[in-house]
């Protein structure tokens, strides 16, 4: 265990840690392949990663897929705006007023840890098997935590800040909107971070379960089809939408907080 | 000062019940199907789940529910130490627990449908597979970010690898891993609630599928209220462990202020 060296030693094997995560990528992938094709499991049921990757490649070229790409990707974006603005505006609000937040705590602390998924029946009996339920419940689930990151961040901005501000002779409207919010936004970026997860889940789960055109759908049939490569190659797609889309607010927080003096050392 | 307590106190109270109450108000008499009367969806929830259901529906759901969710909390502690350990072993696996996080969940269901069928221990891995990552990635997080000083001190007076495993590398990454258990926790309830809805015999997301295709309304809306108890309750019951165990880190921090 290199851990319980006094100091680090330097690296002095033959991989260096750039290549770390590209062998180590590999090396699990070869397993699986090998693995999937050693028999123990029949490849009915789980296909060899090279097949899974294959058949993906394959599936870009029919315009099905894309078409699903884009109904899962303006759903969930569209969800993912009418959240953070509520939840901002919330937020803000919330954090701004003691009295609000007394008001309205319980209930948001009670409707919080209900699994948004629970409402899918009640959501498709209401409204249908359409888009406008995918984005309602989307929207819903992703409010939570964009709701609940902004009234940490406005009660985490500091007192100093504001007593400055004011002894300036700084309105309340402005300290609001100059102080406060800009120093909220870490917080009120991580929550939108997580909302944007929380989305792509609701909106891929409403596609699965209830069939709602999308990436979610086209899974859906594939397995109803017996289509066992192709599903395994859309969850693979699904994962890749994730994963790029995390990366790509992960940089954006980056790019858009620079300045923000907590921002340099970590994320809250 | 103090009577602007009671008012918070008061609103803090009274909302709650003023938005019960203007629910019941706006649908007793609107006698709108997909909304009904509030008495009628109590009654229903009071005869239906606090009756014969829960046996049948309730102790399945929880029994999925837990065990899957303990199931990925012991993999997942045990192998973020090893990765929180090592530095290289952190860095080979970090673009494929990063993958993994990044998956939809229900992305998965049909995978375990196919590998698995539809019994419990098909929910039950499924609930595991998802549950493992917000707890994996936390406690790598948590063992990785021990100060190095506590393990240097630990080495200079010879202290064992078990007793600096137990005594100081697990109980400095717990705040960490407890983070992770509570992302988990609520994670395992929407995987057992997806999994009943889309294919079992009993458990509370069955029965308020049920309820649904049979455009029973009342006992749906029942159904939901009880998940949203269920999950709240679970959280509540983690919560209140976590402020157990945890006692001497708030202790510590509380007194380091």
């Amino acid at each position: 265990m290199s851990a319980q060296t006094l100091t680090e030693k330097p690296a002095n094997s033959i991989v260096p840690d750039r290549l770390l995560p590209w062998v180590g990528s590999a090396a699990f992938i070869l397993a699986v392949e090998i693995f999937a094709r050693s028999g123990f499991i029949s490849q009915q049921f789980f296909p060899a990663p090279s097949t899974m990757a294959i058949t993906l490649v394959g599936q870009f070229a029919s315009p099905r897929f894309w078409i699903a790409v884009w109904n899962t990707l303006w759903t969930w974006a569209l969800s993912l705006a009418i959240a953070a603005v509520l939840g901002i505006a919330f937020g803000i609000v919330m954090g701004a007023s003691k009295y609000l937040y007394a008001a309205l705590r319980l209930i948001v602390e009670f409707l919080r840890p209900i699994p948004s998924v629970a409402l899918i029946p009640a959501v498709i009996l209401v409204i249908g098997v359409n888009f406008e339920s995918k984005i309602f419940l989307a929207a819903f689930a992703a409010f939570w935590p964009v709701l609940i990151q902004t009234i940490y961040g406005m009660h985490d901005v500091e007192p100093v800040a504001l007593d400055t501000a004011r002894s300036f002779g700084i309105g309340p409207a402005q300290r609001l909107i100059r102080v406060a919010v800009p120093l909220a936004l870490p917080f009120i970026a991580t929550g939108i971070r997580v909302g944007s997860a929380v989305a792509l889940i609701i909106v891929v789960t409403m596609e699965i379960v209830v069939g709602i055109p999308g990436l979610g759908e086209l899974i859906l049939v594939a397995r109803q089809g017996a289509n066992v490569e192709v599903a395994y190659a859309l969850i693979l797609a699904s994962g890749l939408l994730g994963w790029g889309l995390n990366t790509l607010f992960a940089l954006l927080e980056e790019k858009l907080l620079f300045w923000h003096p907590s921002f340099r050392k970590t994320a809250p | 000062m103090k009577s602007s307590r009671i008012i918070l106190i008061t609103l803090e109270i009274v909302t709650p019940l003023l938005l019960i109450l203007a629910y019941a108000l706006w649908a007793g008499p609107r006698g709108d199907f997909f909304f009904p009367s509030l008495d009628k969806i109590l009654s229903t929830f009071w005869h239906d789940w606090l009756g014969g259901l829960v046996a049948t529906d309730i102790v399945p759901s929880l029994y999925r529910t837990l065990a899957g969710f303990a199931l990925a909390a012991v993999l997942a502690i045990a192998l973020g130490i090893v990765l929180g350990l090592s530095r290289r072993a952190r860095i080979a696996t970090a673009p494929l627990v990063e993958f993994f996080r990044a998956l939809p969940p229900p992305a998965l269901l049909p995978l375990t449908i196919l590998v698995l069928g539809v019994g419990d221990t098909a929910k039950i891995m499924l609930i595991a597979l998802v549950c493992v990552f917000p707890i994996l990635l936390n406690t790598i997080a948590g063992v990785a970010g021990l100060d190095p000083t506590l393990r240097d001190t630990a080495r200079v007076y010879h202290i064992s690898r078990a007793d600096v495993l137990f005594r100081i590398i697990i109980p400095a990454a717990l705040p960490a891993i407890f983070a992770g258990l509570r992302t988990s926790l609520s994670l395992a309830v929407i995987m057992m609630v997806i999994s009943e809805f889309v294919a079992a015999t009993n458990g509370i997301g069955f029965s308020i599928w049920q309820a649904k295709r049979l455009f029973d309304i009342p006992s749906m809306w029942a159904g939901i209220i009880l998940l949203g108890i269920v999950g709240y309750t679970l959280n509540m019951i983690l919560v209140g462990i976590e402020s157990i165990v945890l006692r001497w880190h708030r202790g510590a921090r509380a007194a380091a202020r």
